[in-house]
């Protein structure tokens, strides 16, 4: 009798197939491939994760298994099957019953998700009376039941809510139990944890192996991040450039890479007060390779035949198979990958000098009332967002603040910048008191701080060039002629690992983590004293962060609000934490710390 | 990657650039404009009609005034294409002739009601405060009124001419484009790329024009043109009503007007300029298509 290990069994059966799948994007005139002949197949109860730095095509790859892509997208190549049927010779009425019945998307972004003018329970009722023909009132249970699976406390008033009155990781998890709500046989997640803070995100990813076990759906899990894979994937795909370029079982594949491109993926994932050797970047807009290694350029252990003989997919082990010339040398040991990331010891020393205090700071939000209760002569209630807050910063140190979404770091941080005033206490900038609206600063104090923002597709224009953002503060800051201020401007991206050329490209043409790029470039351009980094990196993979990362330790004086806290692992929002921890005399003399917390829960003040 | 040496290269600001600049702006129309075939015949529409505006005069065959004796209310024939009407004159001349007042008229009401409404949207809608409030209830009231009636009260208290027509333009035009433009200002004011111009130090002017006008123009444009056709039809009625342009003005309106008691026993009189008012302001909607694609940045689906 032959053995027949590996003899599919009917939960074996691939829920998703895709076939040597190509997509392209239409740019200019001309279209690029942005996913190139990508195979995958992914089993009923089976999660597989997709990874790669922003710009490898793991969102296009998933948003074409949707059929979503945009109208500047189409297959070129390929099939995908999804239960065997081939979904893009599915018309649109077709599709539509896929969605509401099959297969089911969480998005990124929860805020853009979200229809901000229906009420929570109106949306979550919506496919389940749509394709399951439930009743109004049965759907309104339904509604509600999905909310509990989700673990949403108090259902019954969330689902009076608006999108906008509900935390991101709410409005995440609303997202999630719209996305089962069809019970899905697929079930395709764009990143779904990336907007979350770290705690949420913790709890998100509880749930959602939990319900990925009970369910038994055929999960594709997008992320740009390894800690998440490590925790929820089964099986994972290594995407560069368009194309998958390792993939194995998620033990296998952590514990013996064998991609260059993996490894150093995983050596870029921060660790304490080591400089890091960033993963070498995409440069998508160089010249695109037409033979050989996607990843020969940038690969270190790059050979000649790397650049012109394109390798093939070899099975390397049960399960997993690696596009690389060179993986057998690197499976046996006898090419050393450990070295490819030299370490270096974090330079960076405070020196005495008192750059900022903070004294007492206050700002508090009066809640909108009702115009009865206004009329009613009620008291406005009001909401503590900073409540007597006290700090010291000297320079060249990094303070990071700690904590969940909704207990203040924004705040403070706006406070600081004068975008919001304080109620009561004052701040002061090199012991010198600093007014608190930012109308009332002169320049040289705006010069002196600066902010980058959370969300970079808010704080870059859309309608002005990347040279035109930059120059901009290079004027009116520091007054530069414009032969400096040109020659400054390639320097700053430069330092942000960005090409010359971007200079007149539009922040529509960049992606995620390039435009947060360009916003740090800004924050830079006028040599600030002190920066205030509001969750700027919590938003871009691994190898663009570390990169980050590494340029801040060179930067002398720096106050970044993390979100954190939580135990360890490979998730590099941990590792800011951790970069908080290395200074506790900074968390001891931050005192206060408990009443910053004090309006939201925290697990873990004291991290 | 090149190295960039510096003064490579045409600076910014510069001629050479802003002649790159602009050659690549009018390439990128052409791609939009070919891409959409409609807004494309609209633009031609619509130009053409500019084109019988300005060169009028020279293009009509006749006068728009003098009769040809014995020639009363001839139909269309080669020597006069549209037919005469029932002072003996050639409808195809007063159609061309009535474009000039009609397109002057709406058109100029529109550029000065769209450049104060947007000024004045712009401000009230950054500043917001007691100003925008009581400014807003103030245009709230006008909105109220239909243009006609209001167009009436204004015609009655200053009498009617060309001056009072566009008057009315500009007073019921102010009101919507502010309203319009405030709507887009509230929503981009909150973005943190402002913040991030008040975090330099940049002007309240650099805040406006230069960081938020641009998101504001795409909507201003297609709303500017929309105007327009409105503009043109308001004028036409104003006309038809006799509150606007006054006889012996060969203004479509009034045409249309004094052809209304001879439509059946010489439609081309009706015909005709009937036809033009509906051309030009159809022209005018199917180009607006098209300029709103033209402002919208190119907001490519990255992949991330």
């Amino acid at each position: 009798m032959p053995a027949k290990p590996t003899e599919l069994t009917a939960s074996d059966v691939p829920v998703l197939k895709v076939e040597h799948l190509t997509v392209s994007y239409q740019i200019g005139t001309g279209w690029r491939d942005v996913v190139r002949d990508v195979s995958l197949q992914i089993a009923a109860r089976q999660v597989y994760g997709l990874v790669g730095e922003s710009g490898s095509g793991k969102s296009t790859l998933a948003l074409a298994i949707m059929r979503y892509l945009a109208d500047n997208g189409r297959v070129t190549h390929g099939e995908i099957l999804l239960d065997g049927e081939n979904l893009l010779e599915k018309s649109a009425v077709e599709l539509r019953h896929i969605w509401g019945t099959r297969m089911s998307l969480v998005p990124q972004d929860p805020a853009a998700s979200l229809n901000p003018a229906l009420r929570i329970g109106k949306q979550l009722e919506e496919i389940p009376r749509q394709y399951g023909g439930l009743t109004h009132h049965e759907g309104q249970q339904r509604a509600l039941d999905l909310l509990r699976q989700v673990r949403i406390a108090d259902p019954e008033r969330i689902v009076q809510m608006y999108p906008h009155q509900l935390s991101g990781g709410m409005q995440q998890r609303v997202l999630i139990a719209m996305a089962l709500s069809s019970e899905p046989h697929l079930l395709v997640l764009d990143e779904p944890t990336t907007n979350l803070d770290v705690t949420t995100e913790a709890v998100v990813l509880d749930l959602f192996k939990e319900l990925i076990a009970k369910r038994g759906s055929a999960t594709l899990y997008v992320t740009h991040n390894l800690g998440v894979v490590a925790q929820v994937c089964d099986h994972v795909a290594v995407m560069y450039a368009g194309e998958i370029v390792e993939d194995a079982g998620v033990n296998a594949l952590f514990s013996q890479p064998l991609h260059p491109y993996t490894i150093s993926l995983m050596n870029a994932v921060p660790r304490l007060g080591h400089k890091q050797a960033p993963a070498p970047e995409a440069q998508l807009d160089a010249a695109r390779h037409n033979v050989g290694c996607v990843f020969a350029q940038r690969c270190p252990v790059a050979l000649d035949k790397c650049f012109q003989i394109e390798p093939p997919a070899e099975a390397s082990g049960e399960g997993r198979t690696v596009k690389c010339h060179r993986w057998r040398e690197i499976a046996d040991g006898s090419l050393p990958m450990g070295e490819i990331a030299p370490s270096g010891v974090n330079a960076a020393t405070a020196d005495n000098t008192l750059l900022m205090t903070l004294a007492e700071v206050t700002k508090q939000y009066n809640v909108e009332q009702a115009v009865v209760a206004q009329l009613q002569g009620r008291e406005p209630q009001s909401v503590k967002a900073v409540d007597h807050i006290s700090l010291m910063m000297r320079r060249g140190q990094t303070i990071g603040l700690v904590g969940e979404s909704g207990s203040g770091k924004t705040t403070l941080a706006r406070v600081v910048m004068g975008l919001v005033e304080t109620d009561s206490g004052k701040i002061e900038l090199l012991n010198a008191d600093l007014a608190p609206a930012i109308q009332n600063r002169p320049t040289e104090v705006l010069r002196q701080l600066q902010m980058v923002f959370q969300n970079p597709d808010e704080s870059l224009n859309p309608y002005l060039s990347v040279g035109e953002i930059l120059r901009r503060p290079l004027q009116t800051l520091l007054n530069y002629s414009q032969t400096k201020t040109e020659e400054r401007v390639i320097e700053l991206l430069r330092a942000v690992r960005l090409p010359d050329s971007y200079v007149d490209r539009l922040p529509g043409e960049l992606s995620g983590g390039e435009k947060q790029r360009v916003a740090i470039a800004r924050a830079f351009a006028a040599a600030p004293d002190l920066i205030i980094f509001d969750e700027a990196v919590s938003a871009l993979d691994v190898s663009v962060e570390a990169s980050i990362l590494e340029l801040l330790t060179t930067l002398k004086e720096t106050l970044h609000t993390f979100s954190g806290g939580g135990p360890g692992g490979r998730d590099r929002r941990h590792v800011s934490g951790a970069i908080v921890r290395d200074r506790p005399q900074r968390e001891t003399s931050l005192g206060t710390h408990s009443s910053l917390y004090r309006s939201t829960a925290v697990s873990d003040p004291g991290s | 990657m090149t190295d960039t040496q510096h003064g490579a290269g045409p600076t910014p600001g510069s001629f050479p650039s802003l002649l790159k600049k602009f050659g690549a702006r009018l390439r990128r129309s052409f791609a939009v404009l070919r891409k959409n075939p409609m807004a494309l015949l609209g633009t031609l529409i619509v130009f053409m009609f500019l084109l019988i505006a300005i060169a009028g005069p020279w293009i009509a065959p006749y006068s728009a005034f003098d009769p040809f004796p014995g020639q009363k209310q001839q139909p269309p024939s080669m020597e006069h294409p549209f037919g005469t009407d029932n002072l003996s004159r050639d409808v195809f001349s007063r159609v061309i002739i009535g474009s000039r007042d009609l397109i002057a008229l709406a058109g100029l009401g529109t550029l000065l009601a769209v450049s104060m409404g947007t000024t004045l949207g712009l401000a009230i809608g950054y500043q917001g405060g007691w100003i925008d409030a009581i400014l807003m209830r103030v245009f709230d009231s006008l909105l109220a009124l239909p243009a006609t009636l209001l167009a009436l009260l204004l015609v009655g208290s200053v009498g009617a001419s060309r001056e009072s027509v566009f008057l009315v333009i500009v007073v019921v035009y102010i009101p919507i484009v502010t309203r319009v433009v405030r709507s887009v200002v509230l929503d981009v004011k909150t973005k943190s790329f402002v913040e991030a111009a008040k975090m330099r130090g940049e002007k309240y002017l650099y805040i406006l024009f230069r960081e938020i006008m641009p998101s504001v123009l795409p909507t201003l444009v297609v709303e500017a043109s929309l105007r327009f056709a409105y503009a043109i039809f308001l004028v036409a009625s104003l006309g038809f009503l006799g509150i606007g342009v006054q006889p012996p003005s060969p203004d479509w309106g009034l045409q249309v007007a004094v052809a209304r008691n001879y439509w059946s026993t010489a439609w081309w009189m009706l015909f005709f300029p009937c036809a033009a008012i509906a051309t030009l302001v159809v022209g005018v909607n199917l180009m607006s298509d098209g300029l709103k694609q033209l402002f919208q940045v190119p907001d490519l689906q990255e992949q991330r």
